[in-house]
């Protein structure tokens, strides 16, 4: 087996040193009952590399990816076109085989890279400081709100109508088993209805959506000083990274920490998994902070190094007194993260989110005008939301065997509420053409 | 033929003064600022097109005005500084990772072949089902070799990590719990001093009661101490099997036994999973949850730390518990089950979307590249390596306990006993020999800990070469007066020892342009 560097005259000799007649006298430890006299059954054997690509192959080709039809799907994971050096530099082995860089003297490149990241993801949401990642923005959304708890010593979270089903669905799974109250109003195109309304003195935080989950850009400047007067924190979750490219931050609008979903730059859509979750707070709540912190110092010949800090926060030190149990970042989605930013730089990222929003808009345009159909979002960035006369998934279903990959329809998103059954979000990028909006245009038109 | 090519010059000067260099860079060891330090506003990376003419702005009053402050660099700029940045860091593509309970094996580039395949990597994790059958084939196809391989019923895909599975497997314990009316009262969890600290952190968030249990002379979960722990108000026991000492659980089998004699339940930490995978059932040792790392048995990358994926092999008596979403077979293919079903108690959400699916892909590619067969066979290398290890350190170092071990191999260190020198510096002097130094300090039942972890992926004449290092480095440590080499060790790497002190109490956790220059007096008129 090519993974195997062992030869049986290797195993004879290292058995011979051991002391051991055969590997099975190793295993003496093992319950008699409970050892398998061979290979477990059922599965198939060792296969060469060309065997294996014919049936993942096989099962890949099963699969219509987003890149073969016109695709205007988002709700949390955008298709973006990635440069090819990203994955070129992702898939150095000196990266893609490192661990954790728990000795800094042989891990200062995966450091230094993560206090890149850390500044870029500061820089991006108009935050003071930013962790090393977490798993995406839904889990991300759980530890920020469990942050809040922690700073306020309160347990109440509300969530906004307009905050996306599954971060929604993840804080209340946590809500139920950790044993904090979560206060979700039911979907609404204005995230920030009812929200004042519920906040109270048990409230820790309030979780909003930025750009909402139907697109929408709201101003947060007044939600903030609500929350900042009944001493709640705000917290901002953004599902579209790219763009913070071209609207205003919501560290100028007052959040006090501020999550997100970073797939977008650098990583492709895998659906769904691995993403990075992004994770950025006011400085004051640093040591409240969950995950992984890259940190700046000197070494013994007072050169300047990167080591991993404040892990007195962490499970490791810590064990049950730890703010999170949360032990791996994700480290190679935060490199791919760091190298496509690093390549757009101010202007690139200026440009490719002009672009996004062109996009949007030349593709609202088009919808607009076909027969049925209402735009229901009015100030956004690259996703907008519609009305249509009939089911939203029908439509979506239709759709896709004529080409097209025309949005997430609510009843995916909500299958709970008919309500949001007519309700189609779509999304525009970079990826898409003017003949991929024409085409949906018209077959949209066919379809209603 | 130019015979005086590569021929080695010998020095007859004698002895030359250090080497001090005008760039600051050693030859291979570049020195690379951040990539904030290198940016000169007008150059570019991404060429991106120019937008459509005529395109209406809908951002309303949210333009971003302000600059972002991101550095702008060009494509050779960006590519150099990452691949110096790579140079500076040790991978299993590196040489030998002795890092114990990490299980860093080699990570086949297959893997990260067939992940990108677009059928794989280029679909959305929202697209109709329809046109995504073949990638819930796949997790379903990947459950399938979970749950034979462990012998359990069911596997929940979605957790993004091991703490993440831990995470799902002791929610399904306590929603099983709650099912039964003994939510109220059973909130205590046994868990070994050995543990990982995943699992008391894991227990902490979910309200639980930690209950240390203290370890025996052999290195195995005290018995004695562990029965008289049990009680109505047990959740549950956290115990990782092969345990963090490298060693099997004998008793686990009466453990798993007594803890269900008392109404609570078995979470098993498969963090070392790799050490019986083949071999072993899980499901025979009486486990009601465990989470396998595709990231450790099943080698897909670390990555630097992540991402990972957690898959949780759940009891009959879990499975109606497990989360959402989950991949169903029915007549018209396969279906992916986003909310609450009829016959289901779903406890909910974990994350966002369908799971770690880059990382499926690379554990299935892994799988069936050894099959059944080779899976037996690589833990039982991994076994072996490790064993080989300890018995040919045994007289020079000090075993924590005697052999034989699973796939690791602990040692402590009594015998750094008087040198001065520590667990820590025996471990730094280990990178200038070239490898990444062995797990310290942990378990944190045995004193001055070094748990080497080979891995199967290692050749009998790369263990020899690692062994022989650690013998010198054993022997020379025992001669005495050599505890200011120690300490000083690392010398040879591109950074030194750092300072972690300073960077926890003045953290700067963030690059900021220098401030501008206070205007002076002359200046100022």
């Amino acid at each position: 087996m090519r993974y195997l560097p062992h030869t049986e005259a290797d195993r004879e000799a290292m058995l011979a040193a051991i002391g051991a007649k055969s590997v099975d006298e190793l295993f003496v430890d093992v319950p008699a009952e409970a050892r398998l006299a061979g290979p477990v059954a059922g599965l198939s054997t060792t296969k060469s590399e060309l065997e294996v690509e014919r049936i993942l192959g096989a099962m890949a080709a099963k699969n219509r990816p987003a890149g073969a039809m016109a695709s205007f799907m988002g709700s949390g994971a955008y298709r973006h076109h990635v440069p090819a050096s990203v994955d070129y530099i992702v898939q150095r082995g000196e990266f893609l085989t490192s661990y954790t860089p728990y000795q800094p003297e042989i891990a200062q490149g995966t450091l230094q890279y993560l206090f890149e990241f850390q500044t870029q993801v500061a820089l991006l949401t108009g935050m003071e400081v930013a962790n090393a990642s977490m798993y995406d923005a839904a889990t991300a959304a759980v530890e920020a709100v469990q942050m809040a708890n922690r700073v306020t010593r309160r347990g109440k979270a509300i969530l906004s109508g307009a905050l996306h089903p599954h971060y929604r669905e993840t804080i209340e799974t946590h809500g139920r088993f950790s044993g904090f109250d979560v206060a979700a109003l039911p979907a609404n195109l204005d995230g920030l209805a009812g929200i004042e309304a519920l906040l109270d003195a048990k409230t820790s935080c309030v979780v909003v959506q930025y750009p909402n989950v139907f697109g929408r850009l709201q101003d947060l400047r007044g939600l903030a000083a609500a929350c900042q007067k009944a001493g709640a924190l705000l917290i901002v979750a953004i599902p579209e990274i790219v763009s913070m490219g071209a609207v205003v931050p919501p560290g100028d609008m007052g959040a006090d920490i501020v999550v997100a979903e970073g797939q977008s730059i650098g990583n492709a859509l895998n659906f769904g998994g691995p993403y990075v979750g992004l994770f950025a707070a006011k400085e004051k709540y640093l040591r409240q902070m969950p995950g992984r912190l890259c940190g700046e110092t000197v070494d013994a010949d007072g050169k300047r190094g990167f080591v991993l800090t404040l892990s007195t926060r962490e499970q490791h030190i810590r064990r049950e007194k730890a703010t999170s149990n949360i032990c791996t970042n994700s480290g190679l989605c935060a490199l791919a993260f760091t190298v496509h930013l690093s390549l757009l730089g101010e202007t690139g990222l200026k440009r490719l989110a002009a672009l996004n929003h062109a996009m949007a808009t030349s593709l609202e345009a088009k919808l607009a005008r076909v027969k049925g159909v209402k735009v229901l979002t009015d100030a956004y960035f690259n996703e907008f939301a519609l009305e249509l006369p009939r089911d939203a998934a029908e439509v979506v279903d239709k759709l896709a065997d004529k080409g097209v990959l025309a949005g997430v329809p609510g009843g995916r998103l909500w299958p709970d509420d008919p309500s949001m059954a007519r309700t189609l979000i779509v999304a525009a990028t970079e990826t898409n053409t003017l003949a991929d909006i024409d085409l949906f245009a018209a077959k949209l038109a066919e379809v209603l | 033929m130019d015979k005086s090519q590569g021929r080695v010059a010998r020095d007859t000067a004698g002895e030359l003064p250090p080497v001090v260099t005008h760039s600051g860079h050693r030859g291979l060891q570049l020195e690379e600022k951040l990539i904030f330090e290198q940016g000169v506003p007008g150059r570019i990376g991404v060429d991106v097109p120019n937008p459509p003419q005529g395109a209406a702005d809908k951002l309303g009053a949210f333009a971003r005005k302000e600059p972002i402050g991101l550095p702008d660099l060009s494509e050779p700029q960006v590519v150099r500084h990452f691949t110096r940045l790579s140079q500076k860091n040790y991978g299993i593509d590196s040489g030998l990772f002795s890092l114990g309970s990490c299980t860093m094996k080699h990570n086949p580039r297959l893997n990260e072949k067939m992940a990108r395949l677009p059928g794989f990597a280029d679909i959305h994790p929202l697209q109709p089902v329809k046109t995504v059958q073949g990638a819930l084939e796949l997790i379903d196809e990947l459950a399938r070799w979970l749950k034979t391989l462990t012998g359990m019923p069911a596997v929940a895909m979605s957790p993004a990590a091991g703490a993440h599975g831990e995470l799902c497997g002791m929610v399904a314990i306590w929603a099983a719990i709650k099912a039964k009316g003994e939510g109220e009262t059973r909130r205590r969890v046994l868990v070994p001093e050995s543990a990982h600290g995943t699992n008391p952190a894991t227990a902490a968030m979910l309200g639980f009661t930690v209950d240390p249990i203290p370890a025996d002379a052999r290195g195995r979960v005290d018995l004695a101490a562990f029965e008289a722990k049990l009680g109505p108000d047990v959740a549950a026991i956290m115990l990782t099997n092969p345990n963090t000492c490298g060693l099997f659980e004998t008793d686990i089998k009466r453990i798993a036994d007594l803890v269900h004699k008392a109404g609570g339940y078995f979470y098993c930490d498969g963090a070392n999973y790799n050490a019986i995978a083949g071999r072993v059932r899980p499901a025979d040792l009486g486990v009601d949850a465990m989470h396998i790392n595709l990231h450790k048995t099943f080698s897909t990358p670390h990555g630097g730390g992540g991402p990972g994926s957690g898959p949780v092999v759940l009891s009959a008596a879990l499975a109606p518990f497990a989360p959402l979403p989950y991949v169903v077979h029915g007549k018209d293919g396969f279906r992916l089950v986003e909310t609450k079903e009829a016959g289901a108690a779903p406890f909910g959400r974990l994350k966002g979307f369908n799971g770690q699916m880059g990382m499926f892909v690379r554990a299935l590619a892994y799988m069936l590249s050894h099959g059944a067969d080779g899976i037996r066979r690589a833990s039982e290398d991994a076994v072996l390596n490790a064993n080989y290890v300890h018995a040919r350190l045994k007289d020079v170092m000090t075993p924590a306990f005697e052999g034989p071990c699973m796939h690791e191999a602990l040692f402590d260190d009594r015998f750094l006993k008087d040198t001065g020198v520590s667990t820590l510096d025996f471990a730094k002097a280990l990178i200038d020999e070239g490898y990444h130094p062995m797990t310290m300090y942990f378990p944190l039942v045995v004193h001055g800990a070094m748990l080497i972890e080979p891995t199967e992926s290692e050749s009998k004449d790369s263990l020899d070469a690692f062994i022989a290092s650690l013998r010198h480095l054993a022997a020379l440590a025992k001669q005495g007066n050599q505890a200011a080499h120690f300490h000083a060790a690392p010398r040879l790497t591109p950074r030194r020892r750092l300072d972690e002190t300073r960077a926890a109490r003045q953290p700067i956790l963030r690059w900021k342009p220098a401030a501008p220059p206070a205007p002076t007096a002359q200046a100022a008129e």
